[in-house]
């Protein structure tokens, strides 16, 4: 079991804020393979962005461990490259030079500057940006700036990329042209996505394995659901499809009828 | 809810003929000469005719008899060569309006210069740390209050000279709004380009140049502004005390040989650099600031 690639062991994570102490995740624990997708879903509240950047190291654990590759994660890096909710583009910099930073940052020493232009143009291109590239996020639109996002959270070249709740703000149209985009990457890329969701369809959709999230205070794992839909798949032809129908029913039983959505849960 | 309700702002669907998916940018109208001129006149006339009227009411009120100060007439026939030519040479101390500005000015290039990276970086540490900030903020915000010649004898004593210490004097003046707002800006960067950095592992340069410089641009910028406008007025005040060839020893020079024309149009020099001054730190502050807004 040591040989798991992502492992989130017995993980506990409280906030204090004075001599309150609220406890946020109560023993959180899962296994990741590598070049796994898996979407995190749970309802507001419930501490899944608070488990995202636990992975990403952004904050600490109370207690347990977090390991990759058999290394503890205890500080934020970009091996974890995280595509934020609302893009996170630093405004005053271009398309490419958003990426570029990141480029610079982590291939500066081991890529010539023409491998890396290569690089930024090619992680652009795979997320069809390459024709805004000395655009700033301010002249483009909403979708496009999550697709940079994801260009240069790809640039990192990270084990796993972490996806939290990325096209949450994007109308549905919009939304299923990215999901459409990033099924498309990680069959290209075979990579280690972790997706958080709040959207029962798109879980269903890009997951291989959905982790379902009890409310909080306290929240754990409530149960983990293995999508097996076979790849590539296409959302017109699964809206019919037993297996993404009694997948979608699992999803929305546990969150509608088993874990009910309390407004007053603090 | 529609992309294309989404992707057009409202203000753009006024027009009927204007095609529904334009982006936001649209390319700008070519601007006919007539228009320029026209605008321009639009801005310049009526400060124009707004000092032509003061002018006249100046000249009006101060032309009876015994009257203790002069008429815009009475400068003009006295003081005409401090007006016409700023950049004579008489001798060594009887030179252009013009010089004595720019003596002025490289003393507040020095000083405001030293304020200004001083209080950046100063700033920026103390932006960044909420105990540092508790501890200093009290302290600065009695010392920035402390009118900026009330310095000068400290200065004077610890220098020893009249050239240091008037630097210093614009320094000690100008560099706390400077602290405050790049303290207050870097405070205020959100929370997303920290954990943008964090993710990337930018080191604290890296960090500084790349996030913290940019994002907290219009604080910094609106700080530089107020420091720069405390600056000119200081080096005036502190030049009337010290002495040398600055535009303040002059009006001082001025007031003790009677010469109240020349006075008057040192002030005019006076406000209008302090003007320029003022918009040409607010114009590099939109250049570097530029989509920071966004």
């Amino acid at each position: 079991m040591d040989q798991s690639y992502l492992k989130i062991d017995r993980v506990f994570k409280s906030f204090s804020k004075g001599a309150k102490t609220t406890e946020v995740l109560a023993d959180i624990r899962l296994t990741i393979d590598k070049g796994e997708f898996v979407s995190i879903i749970g309802h507001s509240g419930c501490g899944k962005s608070t488990l995202l950047n636990l992975i990403a190291g952004l904050t600490g654990v109370t207690t347990g461990a977090i390991k990759l590759e058999g290394r503890e994660v205890n500080a934020p890096g970009p091996d974890r490259a995280v595509v934020f909710q609302n893009h996170s583009l630093l405004p005053w910099l271009s398309v490419y030079d958003n990426v570029k930073l990141a480029v610079t940052k982590v291939f500066g020493a081991t890529k010539t500057k023409a491998e890396r232009h290569d690089w930024i143009m090619q992680n652009l291109d795979l997320v069809q940006m390459t024709h805004a590239a000395d655009k700033r996020p301010g002249e483009i639109s909403g979708g496009m700036r999550q697709r940079v996002g994801i260009a240069r959270a790809l640039a990192m070249e990270p084990k796993i990329l972490l996806l939290d709740e990325p096209f949450g703000a994007l109308d549905a149209l919009t939304r299923a042209h990215l999901q459409d985009a990033v099924m498309d990457i990680h069959a290209r890329l075979k990579n280690t996505m972790i997706m958080i969701t709040h959207d029962v369809d798109e879980a269903v959709l890009l997951a291989d394995r959905i982790v379902m999230m009890t409310n909080g205070p306290a929240a754990s794992i409530g149960e983990v659901l293995p999508v097996a839909i076979p790849r590539p798949r296409d959302r017109i032809a699964l809206a019919s499809q037993p297996d993404y129908v009694r997948a979608r029913e699992a999803v929305l039983r546990f969150l509608y009828e088993r874990h009910r959505f309390v407004e007053a849960a603090e | 809810m529609s992309v294309v309700a989404l992707k057009t702002p409202p203000a753009e669907q006024a027009k009927p003929s204007a095609k529904v998916m334009t982006m936001p940018s649209a390319p700008k109208p070519r601007l006919a000469v007539g228009r320029i001129l026209s605008e321009t006149a639009a801005k310049v006339l009526p400060p124009l005719v707004v000092v032509m009227l003061l002018l006249a009411v100046w000249q009006v009120a101060f032309s009876g008899e015994g009257s203790g100060l002069p008429t815009p007439a009475t400068v003009w026939a006295e003081s005409a060569d401090l007006i016409l030519d700023p950049f004579y040479v008489y001798g060594t101390q009887d030179i252009g309006l013009g010089w004595r500005v720019l003596t002025s000015l490289e003393r507040v290039a020095y000083g405001f210069g030293l304020a200004a990276v001083v209080g950046v970086l100063v700033g920026a540490v103390l932006g960044q740390s909420a105990l540092m900030m508790r501890g200093f903020d009290p302290i600065f915000q009695v010392l920035r209050t402390v009118p900026p010649l009330a310095w000068l004898p400290i200065s004077l004593a610890a220098f020893m000279d009249s050239r240091p210490s008037a630097i210093f004097v614009i320094f000690i003046t100008a560099i706390w709004p400077i602290i405050i707002n790049t303290a207050a800006g870097v405070r205020a960067i959100p929370q997303d380009y920290r954990n943008v950095a964090a993710v990337l592992r930018l080191n604290q340069m890296e960090f500084f140049w790349n996030i913290m410089v940019p994002a907290a641009a219009p604080y910094i910028f609106s700080g530089l502004r107020i420091g720069v406008g405390l600056s000119w007025l200081a080096i005036v005040a502190a030049e009337m005390l010290t002495g040398g060839v600055g535009i303040g020893f002059f009006i001082w020079d001025a007031w003790n040989s009677s010469r109240l024309t020349d006075i008057i149009v040192a002030l005019v020099y006076i406000g209008l650099t302090g003007f320029v001054l003022d918009r040409l730190v607010g114009w590099i502050g939109r250049v570097v600031s530029r989509g920071t807004a966004e």
